[in-house]
């Protein structure tokens, strides 16, 4: 299952799940990551960690350690 | 009819702003009950019989963030009469989540479009008919920023809350609606006919704050479970999942028709300015130069200039009137000075001579010198051909007796023949309680007693606004979030936030205004995780007590300094990752899903508002505690039973003396048991380089004043760090760790009691910080005196016992959730 973690900059994906539990699951999905929506990845901060993507038209920054409970295709 | 109107929206949807255009100068800042989360009322500018709520800026009203609870318990259980909900017209999506779930609290909602003027630029269209029809509520649109709608949006939200009822339109998915009414039928009874569906979702998604306030009776509670569980086989997704999705799909089924989208094309100005400052290569050099700037000027320049000014000027003697004739002033009396060492140098030489020069050294002393016995000094220097030399910088200067006429005639210069020269507060009050023949005690106590207690506090102000300043301009042009974005893979390793950097780059400079940054953290465990820890970086006050261990005990080695540098960082990173791992910072991480605003340019208003609401609440929240304490220590040092009973005695004498010398054996294994070290501890919580000018007076009472770095008593500190440590070097590094890192002056105290709002907290934080110095002092001291052959075997164990400690503390597996209530249900 490919994740949010692995993705590239420059790709746009579509979300197919959330996994993982509690707040910061909710959080994710508060923020509007929600299955179905696609993603584009903007870019990688400059120490390689968080990442930056657009969703929902806004710019939105998360630890990879996060990214890797969002499932894309 | 007085009307509450609650204000709620996203974080950076303008919420600020528009409170401050809807109330104007009509605001009480204050805090939620029990927690650090900032609580702003208001009244209506143009109705003063409405009050504004400000709550806080939230993306949901999930049970995990403290913001977002804070605002849901207000919103039911404080019922305002109308929320008036602020969304960014550039960011509709995200923005109306929110919406939804206000929607649900029975209460009238009024939306509120901001930005209006960014989205007709872009060419954005949003049919406000269909957005209003849709949601079920009343929508305007606005630009808080450029105030049009401002009016129209409150005074609707005015209506709806004299209309009152009011039901939400939106609607899910079949099965889901059919299972949130089933839940609805099993609380009639426990809840309000207009929050039913509220709690029905709340319950529906097991949010746990919500079930336990509820208490339902075991038979619903596994009726509901079924309910539940039904409905999250059929969606193959966990029940919070299902709610969150069908509030997405439900506002794309708003938007459609109601939200049409320009072709962007080309980048937008704040793509292309974050193309630009958070690029992978020249994202860590603009982040330098922007820090190097806010620390240059907040900190080194006009920063110091303004504490000075403060302090030296306001609070001290006082000051020229901008600053006009300072300079010149400053070179006569550097001439005044050099006059000074070549009457003294020529007088050394006569001495040498043979000359008798005790009725001279006299009649200099006095207010008026008596010419004649000058005029006879100078004959006899001359028949003996006394001549001196001064070396000022590398020039040598011959002095013969013409010269040493010429320096004696010298007058010391007046402040007042330079410019226009403002006296000090404690220079025009003390003249006044001169004239009104005030008692001595009564005058001390006004003038070095309160005036100076008043001066510590109002002495940061200057230096902290313009710090502020710069930190409201980065937090609302939206660069603060990148600097999170930057910075965040470093520290939070340590427990802390990316946002930590510039408190604990400002507490290199002053940790009081460092300790005030932390407010732009906004979580709340990273943020009092940082407020304990700033203060470990040594501060500008810290440096003379680092120059004068340097100098006395290290022959100014070049790495004491940096040393202490390192220690600080040190301490940092041991405490994040202790701290991180106790019950008290345990639970979840707080989630780092944060939103990077579009950049925009602040308007200055807001943020000179900004700037004065932090210093003002410094002023008020920090004032009480710093003025008290500094009150106290002067007292307990100036007063004592001396020979004549009690009264106002030198500090050898005082009560602070006395109790050094009770409390001078806790520092026994630190090599430095003795009273006046642990006076000068004391006093240095007052300000930390008192320590130095403590040291001088203890040391060296004749002298008025001694050096910054306290040259004059090198020695003496040495011989006593000598008698009480063996090695003076071990005991002095020891005494210099433990000063670095115990608790701050009490300026920095006070902000951190104010930032913490909690006097629990804030012991904790003092407490931590002076229990950590004593051990790393400890440590230091007792191994290296073993290293150079003192060794002391119960100092060794306790050393070994506290690495132990802390080895274990650095390196056990944190404390879980469900330890972590343990703790909470026992305490």
């Amino acid at each position: 299952m490919k994740t949010l973690k692995d993705a590239k900059v420059g790709e746009t994906l579509t979300v197919t799940g959330i996994t993982g539990t509690g707040a910061v699951k909710r959080r994710i999905m508060d923020m509007g990551i929600t299955k179905g929506v696609s993603v584009y990845i903007r870019k990688v901060a400059p120490l390689g960690d968080p990442v930056e993507i657009t969703v929902r038209g806004y710019e939105l920054s998360l630890r990879k350690a996060d990214a890797e409970m969002v499932e894309t295709e | 009819m007085s009307v509450t109107i609650a204000l709620a929206g996203n974080p950076n949807s303008g919420k600020t702003t528009l409170f401050n255009a809807l109330t104007g100068s009509n605001q009480f800042v204050g805090n939620w009950p029990g927690v650090t989360v900032e609580k702003k009322e208001g009244r209506l500018k143009f109705r003063k019989d409405v009050r504004i709520a400000d709550l806080p800026g939230i993306y949901s009203l999930s049970p995990y963030t403290l913001e977002e609870v804070v605002a849901r318990n207000y919103l039911i259980n404080e019922k305002p009469d109308a929320i008036l909900n602020i969304v960014d017209g550039s960011n509709l999506e995200r923005n109306l989540y929110l919406t939804t779930q206000l929607a649900e609290l029975g209460i009238p909602v009024v939306v509120a479009v901001n930005m209006m003027d960014i989205v007709e630029k872009t060419g954005d269209k949003i049919d406000i008919g269909v957005l209003s029809q849709r949601l079920g509520c009343k929508v305007v649109k606005i630009s808080a920023l450029k105030g049009t709608g401002i009016k129209e949006a409150a005074d609707e939200a005015i209506k709806a809350a004299e209309k009152g009822s009011f039901t939400p339109v939106h609607s899910f998915s079949g099965e889901v609606e059919h299972a949130i009414a089933h839940i609805e039928d099993l609380l009639k009874d426990k809840v309000k006919k207009e929050q039913e569906r509220w709690f029905a979702i709340k319950v529906f998604e097991g949010d746990k704050k919500v079930m336990e306030a509820l208490s339902l009776d075991p038979s619903a509670e596994k009726e509901i479970k079924k309910i539940v569980s039904e409905a999250e086989t059929e969606f193959d997704d966990d029940c919070e999942s299902i709610i969150t999705n069908e509030r997405y799909v439900y506002i794309a089924s708003v938007l459609r028709g109601a939200y049409k989208k320009a072709d962007r094309g080309s980048l937008t100005v704040s793509d292309k300015i974050d193309k630009i400052v958070t690029n992978r290569i020249l994202a860590l050099p603009i982040f330098a130069v922007i820090m190097f700037i806010v620390y240059y000027i907040s900190v080194t320049t006009v920063g110091t200039i303004a504490t000075d000014w403060a302090n030296d000027g306001v609070f001290g003697d006082g000051w020229y009137l901008l600053g006009i004739g300072r300079a010149a002033y400053e070179e006569a009396v550097e001439e005044y000075d050099a006059a000074q060492d070549r009457t003294e140098a020529f007088i050394a030489a006569a001495e040498e001579a043979g000359i008798d020069t005790e009725e001279l050294v006299e009649t200099l002393q006095s207010e008026e010198p008596d010419s004649g016995i000058i005029d006879e000094f100078l004959l006899q220097a001359a028949d003996a051909g006394v001549e001196a030399e001064t070396d000022s910088e590398g020039d040598v200067l011959v002095v013969d007796s013409d010269a040493f006429a010429q320096a004696v005639d010298a007058a010391e210069p007046e402040n007042g023949d330079f410019g226009i020269w403002i006296p000090g507060v404690p220079v025009i009050v003390g003249a006044f309680l001169e004239k009104i023949n005030c008692a001595e005690w009564l005058s001390g106590l006004i003038l070095d007693g309160i005036i100076g207690g008043v001066g510590a506090v109002l002495g940061f102000v200057p230096q902290m606004l313009i710090l502020f300043m710069f930190l409201a301009f980065l937090e609302a042009c939206g660069y603060m979030a990148r600097v999170a974005f930057i910075m965040d893979r470093i520290f939070r390793k340590f427990g802390l936030s990316g946002k930590s950097f510039i408190p604990m780059l400002i507490g290199t400079g002053c940790g009081v205004p460092g300790i005030m940054a932390s407010r732009t953290i906004e979580s709340d465990r990273d943020r009092k995780m940082t407020i304990m820890t700033t203060t470990f970086i040594p501060c500008g006050a810290k440096l003379p007590i680092i120059a004068l261990i340097s100098g006395a005990l290290f022959g100014g080695a070049w790495w004491v300094a940096p040393s202490a540098y390192f220690v600080g960082v040190v301490a940092i990173i041991i405490s994040g990752i202790i701290l991180k791992k106790t019950a008290l910072f345990a639970g979840d991480p707080a989630p780092f899903v944060m939103e990077l605003p579009a950049y925009h340019m602040p308007t200055l208003g807001n943020v000179l508002r900004s700037m004065w609401e932090r210093g003002w609440s410094f002023i008020k929240k920090a004032g009480t505690i710093i003025l008290l304490a500094t009150i106290l220590v002067w007292f307990l040092s100036g007063y004592g039973f001396g020979d004549n009973g009690f009264g106002a005695v030198s500090m050898d004498q005082s009560l602070l003396a006395a109790i050094g010398n009770c409390i001078a054996f806790i520092f026994r294994p630190l090599g430095f048991g003795d009273w006046k070290a642990a006076v000068a501890c004391v006093t240095g919580l007052i300000a930390k380089e008192n320590v130095v000018g403590t040291f001088g007076v203890l040391f060296r009472p004749e002298l008025a004043e001694v050096a910054e770095d306290g040259m004059e008593i090198w020695t003496n500190l040495s011989a006593n760090f000598a008698r009480t440590g063996g090695n003076a070097a071990i005991a002095g590094y020891a005494y210099l760790v433990f000063n670095l890192l115990c608790a701050p002056c009490f300026a920095a105290i006070g902000a951190i009691k104010r930032e913490m709002n909690s006097p629990k907290w804030t012991l904790f934080a003092i407490g931590y910080q002076c229990v950590f110095a004593y051990f790393a002092g400890l440590v230091i001291f007792q191994i290296a005196s073993a290293v150079v052959g003192n060794v002391s075997i119960p100092g060794l164990i306790a050393s070994f016992l506290i690495i132990i400690f802390a080895l274990y503390l650095l390196f056990r597996p944190a404390v879980t959730e469900a330890k972590e209530k343990r703790v909470n249900s026992a305490a």
